[in-house]
């Protein structure tokens, strides 16, 4: 019975196996991943000169906000699921996810939403063109029709991701194998665990929200309509009040991630476990009271912008903890250097200067200046692109032989670390001369003085499109005709997916639970 | 002592996580009333309160305080709206008196409604209108002009470092709403 599984379509339609489901999950992040790619690299092509070149104004628009809703729900979030769904089960010794049948359901809503979602570039008026955010009164009175679909779509997602969360905590709850206790488990699982908390905290904000812009657009409530006794700004503190926690949502996955790594190849226990454990749930909790550092341009009294200010710049004190045990793990470790640990190690460095930029941001009175500039663009790119993506990148190279069974080329693996490195640099690293100097954002463009600034990151972003390619090639080569992996490629890897299983790993893994030492 | 079975164990912390998301919906819309409260409280968000009564307040003849009034039109809304003085000079816990100008410039009857607004926030606090047009739902008919008035007095508690408070009313159009409304009540 080792193997045996449906073949054809009816294995994907109906599968409940995790290891499927988790492929399904990656697969699907990776082409919303190209979708949103292109979309970013119509508004480079764009602002690669100041005037209008390629696009009109509210095309333009419609580019920013597709982009980065597609990027946010699309590729992110399903990548960190689909890690979750692949590597859960493997590294507490438990033989399928606990809820299989949902797990089934919640990954198959995905590909309606957010078809759902594109058709809208195909409507009448086009797709959304508020921004992301979607702020009343641009998402209620001026909204596009097609704003309905995109309520539909964020309902749609939104139960994806609390069932996918509900299940992972169900998982690590109940079906940890014995001797699995909570401190013994792998980084990864633990802030998998705080994201999946955070998700099912947050979504039903989000849906609540949505659901109001709903019936404010057609049921005659004023939630947001200062006409009917309303306030657009309680739009942007409910909105926030997810967007803050969904910022760590998207990253502490990728925290975890760089924790199983960075150990593996520096061959040395992860520093300050507990303190890693600890540094992430306090992030977490953080996360629900600075939610108005996203706002300290409404009108805040003085009281308000303090405690804001100052909530949020102690949201650096654990991520320093962790930044910290990162490097210490690394301290006289017996380091090589391989993709996945480039990428890791890449990850450490570049999220801390979008950490850096986060704590100038978190500055209320600097704030008024660099808010809604490129500034902000360059801060939140630094934290997604090489924190969360490369995250993942440095996760699917690692995990990669588990997977396949096969073995990526490392040579290959480093054209692409290099050449993504440089690109996602030369992309965003400019935008925070251009936003300091007052760009705005969300504008097809710009004053003369910007071009160098641009262009630079024009070429930049060309180049750093490209490199996914490649990566779409290497990842499909490894599977076509990759080399054999040994059953641990990685001498100092760790956990029970390395030490207890072969590569690849069999349809059904741990039937009877292993033993945990 | 049995074991429970594991799809019991699975059912019971199914059922309380979603607890927590059916919660955190309804925390969602809380949110609305809490914040009008929070504000209210606090009035940081610029929004005057209701009708005030003014009672022989202490007239502090010592500090003067400059209150500026702005108007806005709302999008789709006909209508000529305006301050008859754009500022005046009071002294705090005088009850002043302002008026207001407002002609419908359209061929028909609508309904507007306006909005106030006090800037800073924190001065909204100490703006107490005895009498004000925002209070209620204005009717004019196609080409009708009115002078509509506002009686308002400045709190003697009014913070030192506020010296000018800035009076904003965003006039909407709430016609089809109202009529809406009324329809569906028949």
């Amino acid at each position: 019975m080792a193997d045996h599984h449906p073949t054809g379509i009816k294995r994907w339609l109906f599968t409940t196996n995790h290891k499927d489901i988790g492929s399904m999950y990656l697969w699907f992040s990776f082409i919303m991943f190209l979708i949103g790619g292109a979309m970013a690299m119509v508004i480079r092509a764009e602002l690669y000169q100041p005037g209008l070149q390629f696009v009109d104004p509210n095309f333009f628009n419609q580019m920013t906000t597709m982009h980065g809703l597609i990027m946010v729900f699309g590729a992110v979030m399903p990548s960190m699921v689909g890690l979750a769904n692949w590597l859960i089960p493997m590294q507490i010794g438990a033989p399928d996810m606990a809820l299989p049948r949902m797990n089934n359901w919640s990954f198959w809503i995905l590909p309606f939403a957010f078809t759902l979602l594109l058709l809208s570039l195909f409507m009448e008026g086009g797709a959304p063109n508020f921004g992301w955010t979607f702020y009343a009164p641009l998402s209620t009175t001026y909204g596009p029709p097609s704003t309905d679909f995109f309520i539909l779509g964020v309902h749609m997602m939104g139960i994806s991701s609390i069932m996918g969360a509900i299940n992972v905590i169900v998982t690590v709850f109940n079906m940890r194998a014995p001797g699995m206790t909570l401190m013994k488990m792998p980084l990864f699982v633990w802030t998998w665990v705080i994201t999946a908390f955070l998700l099912i905290m947050v979504m039903p904000v989000l849906a609540g929200v949505v659901t109001m812009m709903l019936t404010d657009r057609h049921f005659g409530t004023s939630f947001f309509d200062a006409a009917g006794g309303g306030d657009p700004v309680l739009f942007q503190h409910i909105f926030w009040f997810f967007g803050h926690p969904e910022v760590y949502i998207m990253i502490l996955p990728a925290f975890g991630v760089a924790s199983e790594i960075i150990p593996a190849f520096a061959r040395k226990k992860l520093f300050g476990y507990a303190s890693m454990v600890y540094a992430t749930a306090s992030i977490a909790l953080l996360s629900f009271i600075v939610w108005a550092h996203h706002m300290f341009t409404v009108g805040m009294p003085v009281a308000g912008e303090l405690f804001f200010m100052i909530a949020t710049m102690l949201i650096a004190v654990p991520t320093g903890v962790k930044v910290f045990n990162w490097v210490a793990t690394m301290w006289k470790g017996s380091m090589t250097f391989e993709t996945p640990m480039l990428f890791a190690i890449a990850f450490v460095i570049l999220f801390t200067i979008g950490g850096f930029s986060g704590v100038m941001l978190a500055m209320a009175p600097v704030d008024f200046q660099y808010h809604d500039t490129y500034f902000v663009v360059a801060h939140f790119h630094y934290v997604l692109f090489p924190g969360a993506i490369f995250g993942t990148t440095a996760a699917v190279y690692y995990w990669l032989p588990k997977w396949t069974g096969k073995m990526y080329n490392e040579k290959m693996g480093k054209i692409h670390f290099w050449w993504s490195m440089i690109a996602v640099n030369l992309t965003f690293f400019p935008m925070h001369f251009s936003g300091l100097a007052g760009m705005p954002r969300r504008i097809p463009d710009y004053n003369m003085m910007f071009a160098e600034f641009n262009q630079l990151a024009s070429i930049g972003a060309f180049a750093l499109g490209l490199s996914q390619l490649f990566f779409l090639y290497i990842v499909i080569q490894t599977i076509r005709s990759g080399k054999k992996s040994e059953d641990k490629p990685w001498d100092g890897a760790t956990g029970l997916e390395w030490e207890q299983l072969p590569c690849p790993a069999p349809y059904h893994t741990f039937d009877t639970p292993p033993k945990v030492k | 002592m049995t074991e429970r079975a594991p799809q019991d164990k699975n059912k019971q912390l199914v059922l309380r996580l979603l607890g927590i998301v059916g919660g955190m919906f309804i925390f969602g819309f809380a949110l609305v009333p809490l914040y009008d409260v929070f504000c209210e409280i606090t009035g940081i968000n610029g929004k005057t309160r209701g009708q005030a009564i003014y009672q022989k307040e202490t007239v502090n003849k010592d500090r003067l305080v400059t209150i500026s009034f702005i108007t806005n039109v709302n999008r789709g809304m006909p209508w000529e709206f305006k301050p008859m003085k754009t500022s005046m000079k009071v002294h705090p816990g005088e009850l002043s008196e302002i008026r207001f100008y407002a002609k419908n410039r359209s061929s028909q009857n609508i309904i507007g409604q306006s909005v106030p607004s006090v800037s800073p926030g924190e001065g909204a606090l100490y703006l107490n209108k005895t009498e004000c047009f925002c209070f209620d739902q204005q009717t004019l008919l196609a080409g009708e002009e009115v002078e509509m008035p506002m009686k308002f007095y400045i709190d003697a508690d009014l913070p030192e470092d506020i010296s000018h408070l800035t009076l904003s009313y965003q006039l909407f159009n709430v016609t089809e709403a109202v009529q809406s409304a009324t329809g569906a009540a028949k």
